[in-house]
């Protein structure tokens, strides 16, 4: 198949970027979406052009390292898919497809389709974790009896592997879906329930620091979630804070 | 930092803070259509209706809480929307949103609900209160003053009656998003009764749709000897 190619270039933040065309040949249906871009990129090097930037790392839909804004969705047009496992057999032939980075001022573009995630890092840094003394006296995690649900939705709230398609696709670039599925997973158990109330807290006052929107609840994030984690984690979330809130004596 | 302080300057305590007082307006919007049903009773009972209603003493001290609950609700959306810009300042060259136009057009629905609530003031409250009213008898042979002219006279213009429908329906828009996405920012989501919740949010944003906007329409279709 042949494809016309808009993709966003950007030298650097501090450039102005500009959407550039390019025709792509002999797109095999099986490829999938990075193999064809690493072929657009064999070609440019080729002419000797500047290849496009653009983030990847294990290609099995796990690491969250893929971030493209396809045809105006993260991930492109199938559900619950990364971009590394988003295949040409998805596009017509002759198709124009759009290619943009994630658009957030808290994930500032480093070049063409590659932007700055950190700000996930911070998040999690501020408290998306259990503190656990591994001086080889820890209990064994699977000695704590664990009830069923309780276990599955922690599971369903862990899979988020932190690609920010949730921010992307926000109207207000708000990092809520991401933030509430950290903090689900580690409610969810009763490892996370010694720090339950500081790391709400935490969380979301650095998730506000560093200026991610608010959440309007129109539930596009969980739609282009690859990883399909749903809402109530943000009602969780809610709750969580809530509660912790009016507990809290800080 | 005090607690509160913390709540009410993050994120998702101006989230509860949004949720809690467009509950509280809409419970307002049902007293609201309750009382204005008396429009189709007679002109006496709305006009006896409309006297109770500006000299209670209990409902003038929630007409307090009224005007709090709105500009709460109306800075707090402010506040929210700024950063929000600010969080997305950038847009996408092709964009594709699933999500419902309703829950997307928030800020621009509830702008012009503010500019129909301006002039619904304007037209009605200080009418009422400030402007020249003709003054009617009631049952006990009092002389008061005669809303139920007002509001008629207004609805008699099709323009205005055209401007009120708009606005009550764009208000039913804001609505159908708005009382469902009160309950998730509280927290409240649950397999069961969510779906329940739901369909609540859309009959009410339908009933207080279809009640308000019947009242100009039948006022404005009887001046031209339509109805």
């Amino acid at each position: 198949m042949n494809l016309k190619l808009k993709v966003w270039r950007q030298e650097s933040s501090k450039h102005k970027g500009k959407i550039v065309e390019y025709k792509v040949h002999d797109i095999s249906p099986d490829m999938s979406f990075l193999e064809m871009m690493d072929q657009l990129n064999q070609s440019l090097i080729e002419k000797g052009q500047d290849p496009v930037a653009f983030d990847h790392d294990c290609r099995e839909g796990i690491c969250g390292s893929c971030s493209m804004y396809i045809n105006g969705q993260p991930h492109g047009p199938e559900n619950m898919i990364t971009t590394c496992q988003l295949h040409m057999r998805s596009f017509n032939d002759g198709e124009t497809v759009y290619i943009e980075p994630w658009r957030a001022s808290t994930f500032p573009i480093i070049k063409d389709l590659v932007v700055d995630r950190s700000a996930f890092d911070k998040i999690i840094q501020a408290g998306g974790y259990i503190s656990v003394n591994t001086s080889g006296n820890s209990q064994d995690a699977n000695a704590i009896p664990i009830p069923k649900e309780n276990a599955d939705s922690a599971f369903d709230a862990a899979t988020c592997i932190g690609c920010g398609a949730c921010v992307a696709t926000c109207k207000n670039s708000s990092a809520m879906l991401f933030t509430a599925a950290k903090i689900s997973h580690l409610s969810n158990l009763p490892q996370g329930q010694v720090e339950s109330s500081s790391r709400v807290i935490s969380m979301v006052n650095k998730m506000d620091e560093l200026g991610f929107g608010n959440c309007t609840n129109t539930g596009d994030c969980a739609v282009q979630c690859p990883k399909g984690i749903s809402l109530d984690n943000i009602a969780k979330m809610n709750r969580e804070y809530l509660k912790a809130s009016l507990k809290s004596e800080k | 930092m005090s607690k509160n302080t913390i709540i009410f300057s993050s994120s998702l305590g101006k989230k509860f803070v949004m949720s809690l007082t467009g509950l509280f307006l809409c419970s307002f919007l049902i007293v609201h259509l309750g009382g204005n049903i008396a429009l189709f009773t007679s002109k006496d009972t709305f006009n006896e209706y409309t006297k109770f209603m500006t000299s209670n003493p209990l409902i003038r001290f929630m007409e307090i809480i009224l005007v709090l609950g709105f500009l709460t609700h109306i800075v707090d959306a402010i506040l929210l929307y700024i950063r929000n810009k600010n969080a997305s300042n950038t847009k996408y060259i092709f964009d594709k949103k699933k999500s419902s136009i309703s829950s997307r057009s928030m800020a621009l629905t509830g702008s012009f609900i503010l500019f129909f609530l301006i002039v619904h003031l304007r037209s009605f409250w200080y009418e009422y209160k400030f402007g020249e009213v003709i003054y009617s008898e009631d049952s006990n042979g009092n002389q008061i003053k005669d809303m139920y002219h007002i509001v008629t006279s207004s609805f008699e213009s099709p323009m205005y009656s055209l401007f009120y429908v708009s606005a009550v329906i764009l208000l039913g828009i804001h609505l159908n998003h708005g009382f469902q996405s009160a309950f998730l920012s509280l927290g409240l989501r649950h397999k069961k009764y969510t779906p329940f919740i739901s369909l609540i949010g859309k009959l009410f944003s339908f009933s207080i749709t279809l009640g308000f906007i019947s009242f100009p329409i039948y006022f404005c279709l009887k001046n031209f000897n339509l109805w």
